[in-house]
């Protein structure tokens, strides 16, 4: 029996593209909610909030209206690479990104939140801009928590199925990624290949779970 | 020079009530000491001359710069305002070592000067051996030394302390007051430093301001204030006084005499300025101004009877709790040495003597 890895490693370049940009997102968003005030900061958070308790039914069906052909998004995105965006691998990097976005966002503006303000006051007073101040105090300061939570969001967007199914589909050699592909096996009764990704995918998250629990900072002394 | 005039509003929330800072000063060379209890303002005003607090009216001036003016609406953000600030926990990077916490303070100089700058605050501040160290693995002298050192190495107009010593153990806290003596003789910088400690002040101010509920109700040297507080906020604030109640019975300017009636017992005084005969005054006497003796015979003068309470232990001598029928059951707290407790111990019956010069009214 030969297994096809395809739909493993499409999993895995699916969840780094997706929790790098959610990672960057989410840095700037969480530092925006841990520091300004403005208007619609609550239903930005609320907004950014969603996805962790919408049903994977509900995101998608607004991912397909939102990138579907018929969109403005859609469209843009046709004239500017030549081919539709729904059914695609980058379409799955969508759903995926879905789902790191609010993990991500919720730890970080929590770690950012958590650092001591006399730092930042110390940074201030001492010359720093507020760039300087959140790249050499806040983010170092904040990390170990931050990185934790990437680790985690990957994870997360490593077994997407639901919304990933809906708005990616299930071609297989194109668009199929882990978690669709033990459902297809399941359904179609490979089942020897079900176990083996199964056991694959198992392995993968709890050593991402390892990794998150190693970075997590523990209380221990600090200045 | 700093020359500060401060207003700022809180409207009452759900955990504080109203509150209103205003208040103006100036503080010059030297160390110029914000003092009072928590909640009266000393923190807010010292925040609203870093740039960290944004008040509603006033204007404050560092030499010729002007960091905050409400009227041509100037607010400079604290990294315009050259001023160090020195944190009650140091908020020294915990991240980076000490050495790169002074080149983070630093990085506003030119790169070849700032090497050596670093270098020799490292030295003058004895923290060559700790340098590689982060904040949490060096001793607290050397934080503290450390924190001292990243505020002045930009060559600050003003070193701002928010409370350094609160905290520290008796060994530490000596350490720190000569730290920032021999910084002060080293680099001038007049500092302003907030503190609820009297000894402190003592220590440390050569002018004191008393901030009483966002005012300053008495400023001075810290001698002159002990010595005459200004009224009996600031006599109650400074926690070293007996304050009791009593009566002017005659007032005489020509001969700098003046008599108060305590209960039953008269005291003789100085002349009192600005009072009338008759004034409910508040008498101000520092325990150790009073001195306890024998009663043998009629009282002297100035001399009333006590009932010792209690005799409590202090680091230098004892403090013994009287009440007085003179003083409606008060507490009257007079500081003795050991030597002359252990002399008059077996007293029966006691006499408080109140020095006439040392008599304060409020």
């Amino acid at each position: 029996m030969t297994i096809d890895w395809f739909p493993f490693w499409l999993s895995l370049r699916v969840a780094a593209i997706a929790t790098a940009v959610a990672f960057a997102g989410a840095l700037w968003i969480a530092y925006l909610l841990a520091n300004r005030d403005f208007r619609g900061k609550n239903a930005l958070d609320a907004a950014v909030t969603l996805p962790l308790i919408l049903p994977p039914t509900v995101l998608a069906y607004y991912l397909l209206v939102l990138i579907g052909a018929a969109s403005p998004i859609g469209r843009l995105w046709e004239a500017l690479t030549g081919s539709p965006l729904l059914f695609t691998w980058k379409a799955a990097v969508l759903a995926a990104l879905l789902h790191a976005l609010p993990l991500l966002v919720k730890s970080a503006r929590a770690a950012l939140e958590s650092v001591d303000r006399n730092y930042e006051r110390a940074a201030r007073s001492l010359g720093a801009s507020e760039w300087t101040l959140f790249w050499r105090v806040t983010f170092p300061i904040a990390r170990r928590s931050i990185f934790a939570a990437t680790a985690l969001a990957f994870a997360r967007a490593l077994g997407d199925f639901g919304v990933t199914l809906m708005v990616a589909g299930n071609i297989p050699g194109r668009t199929q990624t882990v978690a669709v592909a033990i459902y297809d096996a399941v359904e179609s009764g490979a089942g020897a290949t079900a176990r083996i990704l199964v056991v694959v995918v198992s392995v993968v998250a709890l050593a991402i779970l390892w990794l998150a629990n190693r970075l997590t900072p523990e209380a221990g002394p600090r200045s | 020079m700093l020359q500060a005039r401060l207003k700022k509003t809180f409207t009452p929330g759900s955990e504080s009530g109203r509150f209103a800072l205003d208040l103006e000063f100036t503080a010059s060379q030297g160390v110029t000491v914000l003092f009072g209890s928590s909640g009266s303002g000393k923190t807010l005003t010292l925040d609203a001359v870093a740039g960290f607090v944004k008040p509603d009216e006033g204007r404050i001036l560092l030499d010729d710069q002007i960091l905050y003016d409400a009227a041509s609406g100037v607010h400079l953000p604290p990294q315009q305002r050259n001023c160090g600030y020195v944190f009650q926990n140091y908020a020294l990077f915990p991240h980076m070592t000490l050495r790169e916490n002074l080149e983070f303070a630093a990085e506003r100089r030119p790169r070849l000067e700032r090497h050596r700058r670093v270098n020799e605050m490292l030295e003058h501040f004895r923290l060559n051996d700790a340098a590689g160290r982060r904040p949490h693995e060096v001793s607290g002298g050397q934080r503290q030394r450390c924190s001292i050192a990243r505020a002045l190495i930009g060559g600050p107009k003003m070193l701002l302390l928010d409370e350094p010593a609160t905290g520290l153990d008796a060994p530490l806290r000596a350490e720190f007051y000569e730290i920032l003596r021999q910084a002060q003789a080293d680099f001038k910088t007049p500092m302003l430093l907030v503190t609820h400690d009297l000894a402190e002040c003592f220590e440390l101010a050569e002018e004191m301001l008393v901030l009483r509920d966002g005012r300053v109700i008495q400023k001075g040297p810290p001698r002159h204030i002990l010595d005459e507080p200004a009224n009996i906020e600031v006599a109650r604030l400074l926690g070293a006084f007996n304050l009791l109640e009593a009566e002017i019975r005659t007032l005489d300017p020509g001969r700098d005499i003046s008599r108060l009636q305590a209960g039953e017992f008269e005291l003789q005084g100085p002349y009192f300025p600005g009072h009338l005969k008759g004034d409910r005054v508040t008498l101000c006497v520092r325990p150790e101004q009073l001195k306890v003796a024998a009663r043998m015979g009629k009282p002297e003068v100035n001399q009333i009877p006590g009932d010792l309470q209690r005799v409590v232990e202090r680091p230098h001598g004892l403090r013994l709790e009287f009440t007085s029928p003179a003083f409606a059951g008060a507490a009257i707290r007079v500081n003795v040495s050991r030597s002359e407790y252990e002399r008059q111990r077996e007293n029966k019956e006691w006499l408080i003597e109140f020095p006439s010069g040392a008599l304060r009214v409020v």
